[in-house]
């Protein structure tokens, strides 16, 4: 925390320190994300701050002998300033996308604390947060099911596609956690097929059936984090470099790509990894003459060979 | 910010909130230790600078203009600058704990842990692991687009932007001057939405499209949002009635998965191929996702949606 961040901080601790009498030090430290040293620094100046007249009288007293904080004669500013602009978008946004989500059924509770926070904002904070929207995607036909195994704690069995192998499979999952980024859900659960932890997209399942099975993921087994992105080829797998024109430019916005080089006249070279070279000939066909392969040559090779044996077809039957 | 700053920062606000009376500023100056040393104008200025950092996280300083008195006067009244008693069910805890969580790794996750810590700071018990919701849920929303805080600044502060922006496949980047009203994420993508001001016109743009720096223009406070503006619908396609047509696809056997799950039929065909009626508007989009199938199937008809994958398949060996 930057040091044009320490007014605030002094503002929520006394508050914290008033309504929290007799708290620990290492405590109170880790809760503001201080060291020790820190902390005592701020109950430090804090003790020099006051009403006017600043006779020991008006000042604030604190102590903290032996690690245990008393704080008194703070009452001007016993109470946390009201949530700011910032800080009151950030928690309405969300608890509006969650209010969005019929199958999370918490509406109740929702609108209850959408009311409390929008009362304890600064004025204008609930306007301008409603100008910030995250939409969530229709809600997924498999999701009733896969929330029911998760409450269960039972087994299920998906017959699942992968798009970027054109397959569909079935498998059993030990469902973990119901996982929404940016408005699209997903599973993390024990797959018995991958003998690992895999992100399911709920609407890539084709069918899905709660088993009478009680779901038993291995001991350690931790669900996906999602935090880095769900996309996620490995570092191992072939860099692949594609020119596009600014047709094609959608492919540096849609999936990740290493580098991402402007060549004028909106044409990009852009570098990525994926998992599947199937998936890459897919991609490449897709592009027409929107994009080209650069690199690996073998790719390359692929590409051709898959719009020939195409276009052999359409020609020789028509 | 110094130390001293901020002692004199936190004296100020102390004595702000705890007079009932507008002080003038020269009553502050002999009240507020660490002002009594400067000389009129350095005074002057000080006091400018700080009450402009006070507003700025978030504390209402009011200013009285008593016609009988030549000096306004100044005061915080404690109802505008307290964080208002605020209890939360534990259902709502648990909700307030997982809309925390949810820009964890996005712009808005230092004001979402500010809020929390306001609250907690006026005995608000929040359930930061989101209850039993909490360990059965996960909720990300990712704002990487490097546009995202300073448009979401522009929307809070009313003020008008400029950037550089390229359309969707445009050779040309033209800069675009905006009043924006909201920002909205759909499946992923974060738009910006407002009037633009070159054309006249209500637009919606991709964050992703925005090269190189969001720059505000002229003073917060001159947007104005039309009543009644729906943010969200401005976002996406238009819903214009285009007419769906079916097509006949021919795939192999075993094959194109994916194409068979949109199928609204699939027929065992002769010769070791299947036949599918796949609904499509636009030829363009259809040939983009059956190309990817290569030799593996072949659009019988209608002959604009044929035509346009041998167009497709012919761009790639161009």
């Amino acid at each position: 925390m930057s040091t044009a961040d320490r007014l605030p901080r002094l503002l929520a601790l006394v508050p914290y320190l008033m309504s929290h009498p007799g708290a620990q030090v290492p405590e109170v430290a880790k809760i503001f994300g201080l060291s020790e040293k820190q902390l005592i620094d701020d109950l430090q100046l804090v003790w020099m701050c006051g009403l006017p007249g600043h006779t020991p009288g008006d000042l604030i007293d604190v102590s903290w002998d032996g690690g245990e904080i008393v704080i008194d004669n703070a009452d001007t500013i016993a109470r946390p300033l009201r949530l700011g602009v910032d800080e009151a978008s950030a928690l309405l946004v969300a608890l509006r996308m969650l209010a969005e989500m019929p199958e999370f059924g918490e509406r109740d509770a929702l609108a209850r604390v959408i009311a409390k926070f929008e009362q304890a904002s600064v004025e204008g904070a609930a306007a301008v947060s409603s100008q910030v929207a995250v939409e969530v995607d229709a809600t997924p036909d498999a999701l009733p099911t896969v929330n029911e195994a998760l409450r269960r704690g039972r087994r299920l069995s998906l017959r699942y596609y992968v798009p970027g192998r054109d397959e569909v499979t079935p498998r059993e999952v030990d469902p973990m956690r119901l996982v929404v980024v940016d408005g699209r859900s997903y599973l993390s659960g024990w797959c018995y097929r991958a003998e690992a932890v895999r992100l399911f997209r709920l609407d890539r399942m084709i069918t899905v059936e709660v088993l009478d099975v009680a779901a038993d993921p291995p001991a350690g087994a931790v669900p996906d984090e999602v935090t880095s992105g769900v996309f996620r080829p490995s570092p191992t797998d072939e860099l692949v470099e594609l020119e596009l024109t600014p047709a094609g430019r959608w492919v540096a916005e849609y999936y990740p790509c290493e580098q991402v080089e402007e060549l004028g006249e909106g044409r990009l070279r852009v570098a990525l990894r994926a998992r599947d070279q199937g998936w890459l000939v897919r991609l490449a066909l897709r592009l027409g003459d929107t994009g080209r392969v650069l690199s690996p040559d073998s790719l390359a090779a692929s590409v051709r060979e898959a719009a020939t044996s195409a276009l052999n077809r359409y020609e020789s039957v028509s | 910010m110094s130390r001293r700053k901020t002692e004199r920062l936190l004296n100020l606000v102390i004595c702000l909130l705890a007079t009932r009376r507008p002080l003038s500023a020269e009553h502050i100056r002999q009240a507020v230790p660490g002002y009594d040393a400067a000389n009129d104008e350095a005074f002057q200025r000080m006091f400018e600078r700080d009450k402009n950092e006070l507003r700025e996280i978030g504390i209402p300083i009011e200013v009285h203009k008593d016609p009988w008195e030549e000096d306004p006067g100044y005061r915080i009244v404690p109802q505008a600058y307290e964080l208002p008693e605020i209890t939360l069910e534990p259902d709502e805890a648990a909700v307030v704990g997982l809309a925390a969580q949810v820009w964890q790794r996005a712009s808005l996750a230092e004001a979402a842990s500010g809020a929390l810590l306001k609250l907690r700071a006026g005995g608000v018990e929040t359930d930061e692991a989101g209850g039993m919701l909490g360990s059965a849920l996960e909720l990300r929303v990712d704002t990487q687009d490097p546009a995202f805080p300073a448009l979401w600044e522009a929307v809070r502060d009313r003020r008008v932007v400029r950037f550089a922006y390229r359309a969707a496949a445009s050779e040309s980047v033209l800069t675009r001057t905006v009043e924006p009203w909201g920002v909205v994420s759909r499946r992923g993508r974060w738009y910006v939405v407002g009037h633009d001001r070159d054309r006249d016109a209500a637009r919606a743009f991709r964050l992703s499209r925005i090269s190189g720096p969001v720059t505000p223009v002229g003073r917060p406070g001159t947007v104005v949002v039309p009543e009644g503006v729906d943010i969200r619908s401005m976002v996406g396609y238009r819903e214009e009635p285009v007419q769906e047509r079916t097509a006949l696809i021919r795939v192999r056997e075993g094959t194109c998965q994916g194409l068979r799950q949109v199928a609204r039929a699939v027929r065992p065909g002769t010769g070791g191929w299947d036949e599918l009626d796949v609904d499509f508007t636009d030829p363009g989009r259809l040939a983009g996702w059956v190309v990817g199938f290569a030799a593996d199937a072949e659009v019988v008809g209608p002959p604009d949606a044929r035509d346009a994958v041998i167009c497709r398949l012919k761009g790639v060996l161009a």
